[in-house]
Protein backbone atom coordinates (compact mmCIF):
# COMPACT_ATOMS: atom_id res chain seq x y z
CA UNK A 1 0.00 0.00 0.00
CA UNK A 2 1.15 3.53 -0.69
CA UNK A 3 1.43 4.48 2.97
CA UNK A 4 4.09 1.89 3.73
CA UNK A 5 7.69 3.07 3.75
CA UNK A 6 10.76 1.70 2.05
CA UNK A 7 12.90 1.03 5.10
CA UNK A 8 15.77 -1.39 5.55
CA UNK A 9 14.40 -4.76 6.65
CA UNK A 10 15.95 -8.02 7.75
CA UNK A 11 14.24 -11.31 8.37
CA UNK A 12 14.98 -10.97 12.09
CA UNK A 13 13.96 -7.41 12.93
CA UNK A 14 13.32 -4.03 11.38
CA UNK A 15 13.73 -0.50 12.71
CA UNK A 16 11.98 2.64 11.48
CA UNK A 17 8.96 0.78 10.08
CA UNK A 18 5.65 2.49 9.63
CA UNK A 19 4.21 0.45 12.48
CA UNK A 20 7.00 1.45 14.86
CA UNK A 21 6.77 5.14 13.88
CA UNK A 22 2.98 5.34 14.08
CA UNK A 23 2.94 3.12 17.16
CA UNK A 24 5.04 5.65 19.05
CA UNK A 25 2.33 8.28 18.60
CA UNK A 26 -0.30 5.77 19.76
CA UNK A 27 1.56 5.63 23.08
CA UNK A 28 1.18 9.40 23.53
CA UNK A 29 -2.61 9.36 23.21
CA UNK A 30 -4.67 11.01 25.89
CA UNK A 31 -1.65 13.07 26.84
CA UNK A 32 -0.37 16.64 26.72
CA UNK A 33 2.81 17.59 24.83
CA UNK A 34 4.32 20.84 26.10
CA UNK A 35 6.63 23.38 24.43
CA UNK A 36 9.77 24.01 26.51
CA UNK A 37 12.82 26.19 25.86
CA UNK A 38 15.23 24.83 28.49
CA UNK A 39 15.90 21.88 30.80
CA UNK A 40 14.25 23.57 33.77
CA UNK A 41 10.96 24.02 31.91
CA UNK A 42 11.21 20.45 30.62
CA UNK A 43 11.37 19.19 34.21
CA UNK A 44 8.37 21.30 35.21
CA UNK A 45 6.46 19.83 32.25
CA UNK A 46 7.45 16.27 33.17
CA UNK A 47 6.50 16.82 36.82
CA UNK A 48 3.11 18.13 35.74
CA UNK A 49 2.41 14.90 33.86
CA UNK A 50 3.29 15.86 30.26
CA UNK A 51 3.58 12.84 28.01
CA UNK A 52 6.36 14.41 25.91
CA UNK A 53 8.07 17.77 25.50
CA UNK A 54 8.76 19.84 22.40
CA UNK A 55 12.20 21.45 22.57
CA UNK A 56 12.37 24.84 20.87
CA UNK A 57 14.31 28.07 21.22
CA UNK A 58 11.37 30.42 21.50
CA UNK A 59 7.72 29.60 22.10
CA UNK A 60 5.39 30.79 19.32
CA UNK A 61 4.27 33.87 21.26
CA UNK A 62 7.88 35.06 21.39
CA UNK A 63 8.49 34.21 17.74
CA UNK A 64 5.55 36.50 16.95
CA UNK A 65 6.93 39.25 19.17
CA UNK A 66 10.56 39.05 18.02
CA UNK A 67 10.00 38.53 14.30
CA UNK A 68 12.94 37.49 12.11
CA UNK A 69 13.71 34.01 10.84
CA UNK A 70 12.80 31.18 13.26
CA UNK A 71 15.01 28.09 12.89
CA UNK A 72 15.81 24.71 14.43
CA UNK A 73 17.07 25.00 18.02
CA UNK A 74 20.66 24.84 19.24
CA UNK A 75 21.74 21.16 19.51
CA UNK A 76 23.18 21.87 22.98
CA UNK A 77 19.80 22.96 24.26
CA UNK A 78 18.11 19.91 22.77
CA UNK A 79 20.69 17.58 24.34
CA UNK A 80 20.30 19.25 27.73
CA UNK A 81 16.56 18.65 27.54
CA UNK A 82 17.06 15.01 26.48
CA UNK A 83 19.35 14.59 29.50
CA UNK A 84 16.94 16.32 31.89
CA UNK A 85 13.79 14.26 31.31
CA UNK A 86 12.88 10.63 30.76
CA UNK A 87 9.75 11.28 28.68
CA UNK A 88 10.12 11.52 24.87
CA UNK A 89 11.63 14.70 23.42
CA UNK A 90 10.38 16.20 20.15
CA UNK A 91 12.00 19.07 18.25
CA UNK A 92 11.03 21.28 15.30
CA UNK A 93 12.54 21.56 11.83
CA UNK A 94 11.53 24.12 9.22
CA UNK A 95 9.15 22.96 6.49
CA UNK A 96 11.21 21.41 3.68
CA UNK A 97 14.48 21.79 5.61
CA UNK A 98 15.50 18.14 5.50
CA UNK A 99 19.02 18.95 6.71
CA UNK A 100 17.67 20.35 9.98
CA UNK A 101 15.67 17.12 10.22
CA UNK A 102 18.83 15.06 9.61
CA UNK A 103 20.53 16.97 12.43
CA UNK A 104 17.63 16.36 14.79
CA UNK A 105 17.67 12.64 13.95
CA UNK A 106 21.41 12.49 14.63
CA UNK A 107 20.81 14.09 18.05
CA UNK A 108 18.45 11.22 18.91
CA UNK A 109 15.19 13.15 19.34
CA UNK A 110 12.14 10.88 19.53
CA UNK A 111 9.94 12.82 17.08
CA UNK A 112 10.53 15.62 14.54
CA UNK A 113 7.86 18.30 14.09
CA UNK A 114 8.06 19.75 10.56
CA UNK A 115 6.49 22.94 11.77
CA UNK A 116 4.86 25.97 10.22
CA UNK A 117 5.71 27.89 13.42
CA UNK A 118 9.30 28.10 12.16
CA UNK A 119 9.99 30.07 8.98
CA UNK A 120 9.53 27.71 6.00
CA UNK A 121 12.71 26.78 4.11
CA UNK A 122 10.95 25.56 0.96
CA UNK A 123 7.79 27.11 -0.43
CA UNK A 124 6.93 24.14 -2.65
CA UNK A 125 8.12 20.92 -1.02
CA UNK A 126 7.90 19.37 2.41
CA UNK A 127 10.62 16.95 3.55
CA UNK A 128 10.55 13.32 2.36
CA UNK A 129 9.82 11.79 5.74
CA UNK A 130 10.14 8.15 4.56
CA UNK A 131 13.89 8.78 4.35
CA UNK A 132 14.14 8.97 8.18
CA UNK A 133 13.97 6.42 10.99
CA UNK A 134 12.81 9.17 13.37
CA UNK A 135 9.05 9.64 13.00
CA UNK A 136 7.54 12.99 12.01
CA UNK A 137 4.51 14.96 13.15
CA UNK A 138 3.11 17.59 10.75
CA UNK A 139 0.37 20.20 11.01
CA UNK A 140 -2.79 20.31 8.91
CA UNK A 141 -5.76 22.65 8.55
CA UNK A 142 -7.87 20.23 6.51
CA UNK A 143 -8.05 16.59 5.39
CA UNK A 144 -6.23 17.08 2.07
CA UNK A 145 -3.29 18.70 3.82
CA UNK A 146 -3.22 15.92 6.43
CA UNK A 147 -3.22 13.19 3.77
CA UNK A 148 -0.50 14.89 1.72
CA UNK A 149 1.70 14.93 4.83
CA UNK A 150 0.92 11.27 5.53
CA UNK A 151 1.76 10.41 1.91
CA UNK A 152 5.13 12.11 2.49
CA UNK A 153 5.64 9.86 5.52
CA UNK A 154 4.24 11.76 8.53
CA UNK A 155 3.43 9.30 11.35
CA UNK A 156 1.27 11.71 13.36
CA UNK A 157 -0.89 14.74 12.49
CA UNK A 158 -1.75 17.76 14.59
CA UNK A 159 -4.34 20.30 13.64
CA UNK A 160 -2.58 23.66 13.26
CA UNK A 161 -4.62 26.22 15.10
CA UNK A 162 -2.96 29.62 15.26
CA UNK A 163 0.13 29.12 17.45
CA UNK A 164 1.17 31.78 19.93
CA UNK A 165 -2.21 33.52 20.10
CA UNK A 166 -3.75 31.84 23.15
CA UNK A 167 -6.93 31.81 21.05
CA UNK A 168 -8.48 28.41 20.46
CA UNK A 169 -10.78 29.44 17.61
CA UNK A 170 -8.49 28.32 14.77
CA UNK A 171 -7.72 24.99 16.44
CA UNK A 172 -11.46 24.33 16.64
CA UNK A 173 -11.93 25.33 13.01
CA UNK A 174 -9.18 23.02 11.75
CA UNK A 175 -10.16 20.00 13.83
CA UNK A 176 -13.83 20.34 12.85
CA UNK A 177 -12.79 20.70 9.22
CA UNK A 178 -10.73 17.48 9.30
CA UNK A 179 -13.42 15.53 11.17
CA UNK A 180 -16.20 16.78 8.85
CA UNK A 181 -14.27 15.88 5.73
CA UNK A 182 -13.64 12.37 7.10
CA UNK A 183 -17.34 11.98 7.93
CA UNK A 184 -18.26 12.99 4.38
CA UNK A 185 -15.91 10.39 2.88
CA UNK A 186 -17.65 7.69 4.91
CA UNK A 187 -20.75 8.11 2.77
CA UNK A 188 -18.94 7.94 -0.59
CA UNK A 189 -18.94 4.92 -2.88
CA UNK A 190 -15.90 3.84 -4.88
CA UNK A 191 -16.82 5.96 -7.91
CA UNK A 192 -16.95 9.08 -5.77
CA UNK A 193 -13.70 8.35 -3.92
CA UNK A 194 -11.62 8.90 -7.09
CA UNK A 195 -13.08 12.37 -7.51
CA UNK A 196 -12.63 13.05 -3.80
CA UNK A 197 -8.96 12.09 -4.05
CA UNK A 198 -8.53 14.52 -6.93
CA UNK A 199 -10.21 17.28 -4.99
CA UNK A 200 -8.20 16.54 -1.83
CA UNK A 201 -4.98 16.36 -3.90
CA UNK A 202 -4.16 13.15 -2.01
CA UNK A 203 -3.40 9.56 -3.09
CA UNK A 204 -6.51 7.50 -3.85
CA UNK A 205 -5.34 4.57 -1.64
CA UNK A 206 -5.06 6.86 1.37
CA UNK A 207 -8.45 8.45 0.73
CA UNK A 208 -9.99 4.98 0.48
CA UNK A 209 -8.27 3.91 3.70
CA UNK A 210 -9.68 6.92 5.57
CA UNK A 211 -13.15 6.27 4.17
CA UNK A 212 -12.99 2.68 5.45
CA UNK A 213 -11.44 3.44 8.86
CA UNK A 214 -13.52 6.55 9.52
CA UNK A 215 -10.36 8.14 10.89
CA UNK A 216 -6.84 9.04 9.82
CA UNK A 217 -4.47 6.05 9.66
CA UNK A 218 -2.24 7.93 12.14
CA UNK A 219 -2.87 9.63 15.49
CA UNK A 220 -4.53 13.08 15.38
CA UNK A 221 -3.69 15.66 18.08
CA UNK A 222 -4.78 19.27 18.39
CA UNK A 223 -2.41 22.24 18.58
CA UNK A 224 -2.28 26.00 18.43
CA UNK A 225 -4.14 28.24 20.85
CA UNK A 226 -4.85 25.99 23.85
CA UNK A 227 -4.46 28.19 26.96
CA UNK A 228 -6.85 26.78 29.59
CA UNK A 229 -7.96 23.38 30.94
CA UNK A 230 -11.35 23.88 29.29
CA UNK A 231 -9.66 24.60 25.94
CA UNK A 232 -7.83 21.26 26.17
CA UNK A 233 -11.00 19.37 27.11
CA UNK A 234 -12.86 21.07 24.25
CA UNK A 235 -10.34 19.79 21.73
CA UNK A 236 -10.56 16.28 23.19
CA UNK A 237 -14.36 16.31 23.04
CA UNK A 238 -14.16 17.46 19.42
CA UNK A 239 -12.12 14.33 18.66
CA UNK A 240 -8.45 15.20 19.20
CA UNK A 241 -6.58 12.22 20.67
CA UNK A 242 -4.36 14.53 22.73
CA UNK A 243 -3.16 18.14 22.78
CA UNK A 244 -0.03 20.16 22.18
CA UNK A 245 0.30 23.23 24.38
CA UNK A 246 2.80 25.90 23.41
CA UNK A 247 2.92 29.44 24.73
CA UNK A 248 -0.16 28.77 26.90
CA UNK A 249 1.84 27.30 29.79
CA UNK A 250 5.12 29.15 30.14
CA UNK A 251 3.56 32.49 29.17
CA UNK A 252 1.04 32.25 32.02
CA UNK A 253 1.28 33.39 35.64
CA UNK A 254 1.89 29.97 37.28
CA UNK A 255 3.22 27.49 34.69
CA UNK A 256 3.53 24.43 36.99
CA UNK A 257 -0.03 24.77 38.24
CA UNK A 258 -1.50 25.50 34.83
CA UNK A 259 0.42 22.62 33.25
CA UNK A 260 -0.93 20.13 35.82
CA UNK A 261 -4.45 21.52 35.42
CA UNK A 262 -4.34 21.13 31.63
CA UNK A 263 -3.10 17.53 32.02
CA UNK A 264 -5.99 16.76 34.38
CA UNK A 265 -8.58 18.30 32.09
CA UNK A 266 -7.15 16.37 29.14
CA UNK A 267 -7.49 13.04 30.98
CA UNK A 268 -10.98 13.77 32.34
CA UNK A 269 -12.09 15.75 29.28
CA UNK A 270 -15.69 14.54 29.56
CA UNK A 271 -16.16 15.38 33.26
CA UNK A 272 -17.19 19.06 33.74
CA UNK A 273 -16.85 18.87 37.54
CA UNK A 274 -13.19 17.84 37.33
CA UNK A 275 -12.54 20.48 34.64
CA UNK A 276 -14.16 23.10 36.88
CA UNK A 277 -11.89 22.12 39.77
CA UNK A 278 -8.83 22.09 37.53
CA UNK A 279 -9.73 25.60 36.29
CA UNK A 280 -9.77 27.23 39.76
CA UNK A 281 -7.14 29.76 40.89
CA UNK A 282 -4.70 29.26 38.06
CA UNK A 283 -3.55 32.86 38.10
CA UNK A 284 -3.16 34.87 34.96
CA UNK A 285 -3.67 33.13 31.60
CA UNK A 286 -1.47 34.13 28.69
CA UNK A 287 -2.62 37.33 27.06
CA UNK A 288 -4.46 36.26 23.95
CA UNK A 289 -4.51 37.67 20.44
CA UNK A 290 -7.74 38.00 18.50
CA UNK A 291 -7.04 36.09 15.29
CA UNK A 292 -9.18 38.52 13.25
CA UNK A 293 -6.62 41.24 13.87
CA UNK A 294 -3.68 39.14 12.65
CA UNK A 295 -2.30 40.31 9.30
CA UNK A 296 -2.19 37.59 6.64
CA UNK A 297 1.63 37.41 6.75
CA UNK A 298 1.57 36.60 10.48
CA UNK A 299 -0.79 33.63 10.17
CA UNK A 300 1.36 30.54 10.64
CA UNK A 301 -1.47 28.15 9.75
CA UNK A 302 -1.29 29.35 6.13
CA UNK A 303 2.24 27.99 5.85
CA UNK A 304 2.29 24.47 4.41
CA UNK A 305 0.51 23.53 1.20
CA UNK B 1 -19.60 -19.40 29.24
CA UNK B 2 -19.83 -15.75 30.19
CA UNK B 3 -17.49 -13.18 28.73
CA UNK B 4 -15.38 -11.54 31.42
CA UNK B 5 -15.53 -7.76 31.98
CA UNK B 6 -12.02 -6.41 31.46
CA UNK B 7 -11.01 -2.80 32.08
CA UNK B 8 -8.27 -0.92 30.26
CA UNK B 9 -6.50 1.66 32.42
CA UNK B 10 -7.25 4.88 30.54
CA UNK B 11 -5.06 7.50 32.20
CA UNK B 12 -3.03 7.80 29.01
CA UNK B 13 -1.73 5.53 26.23
CA UNK B 14 -3.08 3.31 23.45
CA UNK B 15 -6.32 2.39 25.23
CA UNK B 16 -8.47 2.12 22.11
CA UNK B 17 -6.30 -0.56 20.52
CA UNK B 18 -6.54 -2.73 23.66
CA UNK B 19 -10.32 -2.30 23.81
CA UNK B 20 -10.54 -3.52 20.21
CA UNK B 21 -8.17 -6.47 20.78
CA UNK B 22 -10.03 -7.55 23.94
CA UNK B 23 -13.38 -7.40 22.18
CA UNK B 24 -11.93 -9.53 19.37
CA UNK B 25 -10.85 -12.03 22.04
CA UNK B 26 -14.45 -12.30 23.34
CA UNK B 27 -14.15 -10.12 26.42
CA UNK B 28 -16.35 -7.18 27.33
CA UNK B 29 -13.92 -4.29 27.52
CA UNK B 30 -14.24 -0.77 28.88
CA UNK B 31 -11.94 2.10 29.86
CA UNK B 32 -11.15 2.60 33.58
CA UNK B 33 -10.06 5.97 34.97
CA UNK B 34 -11.66 6.10 38.44
CA UNK B 35 -11.52 3.85 41.55
CA UNK B 36 -15.25 3.10 41.26
CA UNK B 37 -14.77 1.95 37.65
CA UNK B 38 -11.88 -0.26 38.74
CA UNK B 39 -14.06 -1.90 41.38
CA UNK B 40 -16.50 -3.13 38.71
CA UNK B 41 -14.12 -5.05 36.44
CA UNK B 42 -12.97 -8.69 36.65
CA UNK B 43 -9.53 -7.95 35.27
CA UNK B 44 -7.40 -5.09 33.95
CA UNK B 45 -5.10 -4.30 31.04
CA UNK B 46 -2.47 -1.62 31.56
CA UNK B 47 -1.75 -0.25 28.08
CA UNK B 48 1.38 1.03 26.45
CA UNK B 49 2.10 4.69 27.02
CA UNK B 50 4.71 6.68 28.89
CA UNK B 51 5.44 4.85 32.14
CA UNK B 52 6.63 7.92 34.06
CA UNK B 53 3.55 9.89 33.00
CA UNK B 54 1.23 6.99 33.79
CA UNK B 55 2.77 6.54 37.24
CA UNK B 56 2.47 10.26 37.92
CA UNK B 57 -1.17 10.40 36.80
CA UNK B 58 -2.02 7.32 38.89
CA UNK B 59 -0.72 9.15 41.97
CA UNK B 60 -2.31 12.52 41.09
CA UNK B 61 -5.72 11.01 40.34
CA UNK B 62 -5.88 8.70 43.37
CA UNK B 63 -5.62 5.46 41.39
CA UNK B 64 -2.30 4.11 42.71
CA UNK B 65 -3.53 2.60 45.99
CA UNK B 66 -6.78 1.14 44.58
CA UNK B 67 -4.73 -0.45 41.78
CA UNK B 68 -2.17 -1.85 44.22
CA UNK B 69 -4.94 -3.30 46.39
CA UNK B 70 -6.67 -5.04 43.48
CA UNK B 71 -3.39 -6.48 42.15
CA UNK B 72 -2.51 -7.68 45.66
CA UNK B 73 -5.96 -9.25 46.02
CA UNK B 74 -5.29 -11.36 42.93
CA UNK B 75 -7.09 -9.53 40.11
CA UNK B 76 -5.76 -10.75 36.74
CA UNK B 77 -3.71 -8.02 35.06
CA UNK B 78 -1.91 -7.75 31.73
CA UNK B 79 0.60 -4.96 31.10
CA UNK B 80 2.22 -4.04 27.77
CA UNK B 81 5.41 -1.97 27.65
CA UNK B 82 4.65 0.87 30.10
CA UNK B 83 2.19 -1.62 31.64
CA UNK B 84 5.03 -4.11 32.15
CA UNK B 85 6.98 -1.42 33.96
CA UNK B 86 3.97 -0.74 36.21
CA UNK B 87 3.81 -4.44 37.16
CA UNK B 88 7.48 -4.76 38.11
CA UNK B 89 8.43 -5.17 41.76
CA UNK B 90 11.65 -3.32 40.99
CA UNK B 91 12.69 -0.84 38.30
CA UNK B 92 16.02 0.23 36.77
CA UNK B 93 16.58 3.49 34.81
CA UNK B 94 13.24 4.95 35.90
CA UNK B 95 12.71 8.30 37.58
CA UNK B 96 13.58 8.28 41.29
CA UNK B 97 10.00 9.09 42.25
CA UNK B 98 8.46 6.61 39.80
CA UNK B 99 5.86 4.36 41.42
CA UNK B 100 5.01 0.83 40.33
CA UNK B 101 2.16 -1.45 41.35
CA UNK B 102 4.27 -4.59 41.61
CA UNK B 103 2.69 -7.96 40.97
CA UNK B 104 5.56 -9.83 39.32
CA UNK B 105 8.79 -10.62 41.11
CA UNK B 106 11.02 -9.13 38.42
CA UNK B 107 13.47 -6.33 37.79
CA UNK B 108 12.59 -4.35 34.67
CA UNK B 109 14.95 -2.00 32.86
CA UNK B 110 13.17 0.97 31.31
CA UNK B 111 13.94 1.96 27.66
CA UNK B 112 16.39 -0.97 27.66
CA UNK B 113 16.20 -1.46 23.88
CA UNK B 114 16.92 2.25 23.33
CA UNK B 115 15.05 5.39 22.36
CA UNK B 116 12.63 5.84 19.46
CA UNK B 117 15.30 5.55 16.74
CA UNK B 118 16.22 2.07 18.03
CA UNK B 119 12.57 0.93 18.22
CA UNK B 120 11.87 -2.13 16.06
CA UNK B 121 9.60 -5.03 15.24
CA UNK B 122 10.52 -8.71 15.29
CA UNK B 123 8.89 -12.15 15.35
CA UNK B 124 8.67 -13.59 18.86
CA UNK B 125 8.12 -17.22 19.90
CA UNK B 126 5.64 -17.17 22.78
CA UNK B 127 5.30 -20.21 25.07
CA UNK B 128 1.66 -21.26 25.32
CA UNK B 129 0.56 -19.54 22.11
CA UNK B 130 0.10 -21.74 19.05
CA UNK B 131 0.12 -20.93 15.35
CA UNK B 132 3.63 -19.57 14.95
CA UNK B 133 5.49 -16.59 16.42
CA UNK B 134 3.67 -13.39 17.37
CA UNK B 135 4.71 -10.06 15.87
CA UNK B 136 6.47 -7.98 18.49
CA UNK B 137 6.38 -4.20 18.11
CA UNK B 138 8.96 -2.74 20.52
CA UNK B 139 8.72 1.03 21.12
CA UNK B 140 11.20 2.59 23.55
CA UNK B 141 10.70 -0.80 25.13
CA UNK B 142 11.82 -2.19 28.48
CA UNK B 143 13.22 -5.68 29.06
CA UNK B 144 13.19 -7.93 32.10
CA UNK B 145 16.61 -7.95 33.70
CA UNK B 146 15.87 -10.85 36.05
CA UNK B 147 12.91 -12.78 37.46
CA UNK B 148 12.25 -14.53 40.77
CA UNK B 149 11.44 -18.22 41.14
CA UNK B 150 7.67 -17.69 41.03
CA UNK B 151 7.74 -16.00 37.62
CA UNK B 152 7.69 -17.89 34.34
CA UNK B 153 9.50 -16.56 31.26
CA UNK B 154 7.24 -16.91 28.18
CA UNK B 155 9.34 -15.21 25.50
CA UNK B 156 12.82 -13.86 24.91
CA UNK B 157 14.43 -11.75 22.20
CA UNK B 158 18.19 -11.89 21.66
CA UNK B 159 18.66 -13.30 25.14
CA UNK B 160 16.46 -10.72 26.87
CA UNK B 161 13.21 -11.66 28.56
CA UNK B 162 10.28 -9.88 26.90
CA UNK B 163 7.23 -11.78 28.22
CA UNK B 164 6.59 -12.99 31.78
CA UNK B 165 3.77 -14.49 33.77
CA UNK B 166 3.38 -14.91 37.50
CA UNK B 167 0.08 -16.45 38.55
CA UNK B 168 -2.66 -14.08 37.39
CA UNK B 169 -0.31 -11.38 36.17
CA UNK B 170 1.05 -11.19 32.59
CA UNK B 171 3.48 -8.67 31.08
CA UNK B 172 5.07 -8.12 27.65
CA UNK B 173 7.74 -5.60 26.57
CA UNK B 174 6.05 -5.33 23.19
CA UNK B 175 2.67 -4.21 21.86
CA UNK B 176 0.45 -7.01 20.43
CA UNK B 177 -2.42 -4.49 20.37
CA UNK B 178 -0.78 -2.70 17.44
CA UNK B 179 -0.64 -5.72 15.14
CA UNK B 180 -4.21 -6.98 14.68
CA UNK B 181 -3.03 -10.38 16.01
CA UNK B 182 -5.23 -11.01 19.06
CA UNK B 183 -3.61 -14.22 20.31
CA UNK B 184 -1.85 -12.66 23.32
CA UNK B 185 -5.11 -10.97 24.35
CA UNK B 186 -6.93 -14.30 23.89
CA UNK B 187 -4.27 -15.94 26.10
CA UNK B 188 -5.00 -13.32 28.78
CA UNK B 189 -8.78 -13.65 28.44
CA UNK B 190 -8.34 -17.43 28.97
CA UNK B 191 -6.32 -16.69 32.11
CA UNK B 192 -9.16 -14.49 33.38
CA UNK B 193 -11.80 -17.13 32.54
CA UNK B 194 -9.83 -19.82 34.36
CA UNK B 195 -9.97 -17.74 37.54
CA UNK B 196 -13.66 -16.76 37.41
Amino acid sequence: MSTLPSTPQSAESAIGTSRVKRGMAEQLKGGVIMDVVNAEQAKIAEDAGAVAVMALERVPADIRKDGGVARMSDPNMIEEIIEAVSIPVMAKSRIGHFVEAQVLQSLGVDYIDESEVLTPADEVNHSDKWAFTTPFVCGATNLGEALRRIAEGAAMIRSKGEAGTGNVVEAVRHLRQIKNEIAKLRGFDNNELYAAAKELRAPYELVKEVAELGKLPVVLFSAGGVATPADAALMRQLGAEGVFVGSGIFKSGDPAKRAAAIVKATTFYDDPKIIADASRNLGEAMVGINCDTLPEAERYANRGW
Amino acid sequence: MTNPLIGVLALQGDVREHLIALAAADAVARPVRRPEELAEVDALVIPGGESTTMSKLAVLFGMLEPLRERVKAGMPVYGTCAGMIMLADKLLDGRDDQETLGGIDMIVRRNAFGRQNESFEAKIDFAGIEGGPVEGVFIRAPWVESVGAAAEVLATYEGHTVAVRQGNVLATSFHPELTGDDRVHAYFVDMVRAGL
